[in-house]
């Protein structure tokens, strides 16, 4: 369903990675492993269609991404390491507003629903800056439980969370996956995703 | 599409009015900066009432200038601007909401107070009402022509003074038919050609800026 | 690489390198002949003009580098399109090269512009629709010139610069045409540099001295672009047997 072809990345005057590629299908995760510097949030941005490659292609169905655009991004959910959450709004209203400004249908009943399984209950009018920054993750974390696009890509998604949560986010991925979903992630924690193909990349 | 439109714009202007004290203090400097000039060039009324519109003007692009590197910063910080171009429509609509929103925020209060400040400047009445039609007409092309400075501006260092160097030379033409339309007012020529030169520069700039901007913001994101 | 068409050779810093240091000297030397030339014709043959003295003479600078100015900004928006389109890295390269010249150019018409006012108008400076068009063109490069220096990464700051250059240059119209009106409005001192009755030696003086600052602003922008390539190409191995060539020769 994924693919990638060759792929180089330059940033500033350096060569992070040359031919890179990788073929991911449905049910199959992805990690994308290196160290610091390597390349992996560049070869994500790459994959989101932020940044173009340098050389190489990305397909999705055998299509380019470019020349999918919209069609392409509606069918991929990102996490990046910024919440992309609103200090000014609670979690209620940053899950709703989410969800409408990326065309997505989300009742105010499944975002409370979400809310509650990310450990969320009776916060959800409080303004997200008097949140704790784990409990902001998990906002952000939140709009993944009922998201429904094929394509998750995950940057470092474990991050900031407690033990439990850990165990709760990887439990929401396998659910992912077996459901015929595909996930890209970097994460610097080992983590034991129960179900799904496991592949891993290593930059660098 | 409009949907998404007003998307952005509903969730800006309930962003902005949970933060007031960003537009009131941009319309306390409009105020301010109106008000030194009568102490600067002396109080003769024949002289204020010649100076008030370009006054009025060039305090309202500098008053716009104060509010313009925050319309995508806050966004770009917290990764939202990222989620907006990832979002399944062109993020040129994104940036429609954007700007019809900090004109909302910005251009229209400068355009209710405007008259209350040219009364100061011994302003006739129809005067007046020139001068609130065409700041009212002319500061949808400010939001938008800001915007694309404001992008292009994204994340660099002393963003906000560069913005105002990018930016400023590009709204002479809006500071020229905004000003004029109330010159020609009043030397009794008529400002209805301004007036309709000035929203033919509000529909070009709000055609062709989200999209310049957008641009340029992906630019910013790569 | 593709080689889908032959421009992207030319376009690729180890062939234009070359190419440049080559040309350079034949139009520098191209600006010196057309620059004795012109200043011959324009400051010892071409007569007093009955109205305006000796004083007019300036105009052999400032006409020329006024057309340069505007014409420099042009091609910088057709580089800077270029590159948009077809992600060429010289573009960028060029867009930067020429900006230093453009702003020169255009703050030399300015100055000009002051010296020639004093003695015409009786003063340094008049808001006169075609200086406060020329003023505004300096602010533009300007606004490039700061953009571009404030962006570390080159890329970036190549596609952020040919963006506001091709905003500019869709701006730089409408600007123009309000300035006039603007001016037209107010009724101000319009006094038009380029008399109809121009004598023909003064027009020939003139042609030359425009192609002489052309020549001059080629061969400049020329020299820049080289340095620029070695810069920011230095870790690529044409750049480096480049710098330990010229290294030897030193």
């Amino acid at each position: 369903m994924l693919e990638a072809d060759n792929l180089e990345c330059v940033r500033g005057e350096r060569r992070l990675f040359a031919g890179v590629g990788f073929r991911l299908a449905a049910g199959e995760l992805l990690f994308l492993q290196g160290r610091n510097g390597a390349g992996k949030t560049s070869l994500l941005r790459m994959l989101l269609g932020l940044l173009p490659p340098e050389q190489g292609e990305i397909r999705w169905h055998g299509e380019p991404i470019r020349a999918l655009a919209d069609d392409y991004r509606a069918a991929l959910c990102y996490l990046g390491h910024l919440n992309a959450i609103k200090e000014e709004l609670t979690p209620l209203e940053n899950l709703l507003a989410a969800a409408r400004l990326a065309d997505e249908e989300l009742a105010e009943d499944e975002a409370l629903d979400a809310l509650e399984q990310v450990g969320l209950a009776g916060r959800e009018d409080l303004a997200c800056k008097y949140l704790s920054q784990g409990q902001k993750r998990r906002v952000a974390l939140a709009r993944l439980v009922k998201e429904k696009r094929p394509l998750w890509i995950l940057d470092e998604p474990f991050v900031a969370l407690d033990a439990a949560a850990v165990e709760w986010l990887a439990k929401l991925i396998s659910g992912h996956l077996q459901g015929g979903g595909l996930v890209v992630m970097t994460t610097h924690q080992p983590v034991n995703i129960p179900a799904g193909a496991v592949r891993e990349l290593r930059l660098g | 599409m409009f949907k998404i439109i007003l998307a952005v714009i509903g969730r800006d202007l309930k962003l902005a009015l949970r933060r007031q004290a960003d537009i009131v203090s941009a319309l306390f400097f409009f105020v301010i900066v109106v008000s030194l000039f009568p102490l600067g060039v002396g109080p003769e009324p024949d002289l204020l009432r010649q100076l008030a519109p370009g006054v009025l003007w060039v305090a309202a692009l500098l008053a716009t200038m104060l509010s313009l590197p925050r319309l995508f910063a806050d966004d770009f910080r917290d990764g939202t601007l990222e989620q907006l171009a990832l979002a399944p429509h062109p993020l040129g609509l994104v940036v429609t909401g954007k700007v019809i929103a900090h004109w909302l925020v910005s251009g229209l209060p400068l355009a209710l107070i405007a008259p209350v400040l040219g009364i100061q400047f011994d302003l006739s009445a129809e005067a007046l009402a020139v001068l609130t039609l065409a700041i009212l007409l002319g500061t949808p092309a400010l939001s938008g022509i800001g915007a694309i400075g404001a992008a292009l501006t994204l994340g660099l260092r002393g963003g906000g003074v560069l913005l105002s160097l990018l930016v400023l030379p590009l709204y002479i033409p809006v500071l020229i038919f905004g000003a004029g339309a109330v010159d020609a007012t009043v030397s009794g020529l008529g400002g209805e050609g301004h007036l309709s030169l000035l929203i033919a520069l509000t529909f070009a700039a709000l055609g062709f800026a989200p999209w310049a901007s957008a641009a340029a913001l992906k630019i910013a994101l790569e | 690489m593709k080689d889908r068409f032959n421009l992207y050779r030319f376009a690729s810093p180890a062939v234009f390198y070359p190419l440049a240091g080559r040309m350079m000297p034949w139009f520098a030397a191209a600006a010196v002949i057309f620059g004795l030339a012109g200043l011959w014709l324009g400051m010892l043959v071409a007569p007093t003009d009955f109205q305006q003295g000796e004083g007019y003479r300036i105009i052999f600078i400032h006409v020329p580098a006024s057309w340069m100015s505007m014409f420099i900004y042009l091609v910088m928006a057709f580089w800077a399109a270029i590159g948009l389109a077809f992600n060429t890295r010289l573009s960028g390269m060029m867009t930067a090269a020429l900006a230093p010249t453009g702003a020169l150019m255009a703050f030399l018409s300015l100055w000009t512009g002051a010296f020639w006012g004093k003695p015409m108008w009786g003063t340094w400076w008049v808001w006169d629709a075609r200086l406060t068009s020329e003023l505004i063109l300096l602010f533009l490069y300007i606004g490039f010139l700061a953009l571009t220096a404030a962006i570390d990464d080159v890329r970036r700051a190549d596609k952020a610069g040919a963006l506001l250059l091709l905003v500019g240059v869709v701006n730089v119209p409408i600007i123009y045409f309000s300035v006039k009106w603007w001016n037209t409005l107010h009724q101000g001192s319009s006094v038009n540099f380029a008399k109809s009755s121009m004598a023909e030696t003064m027009l020939w003086g003139m042609l030359l001295m425009a192609l002489c600052f052309w020549m001059y602003a080629i061969a400049v922008a020329l020299a820049r672009v080289r340095v620029i390539m070695l810069e920011r190409e230095r870790h690529t191995d044409w750049a480096r047997a480049e710098l330990a060539r010229a290294g030897a020769e030193a």
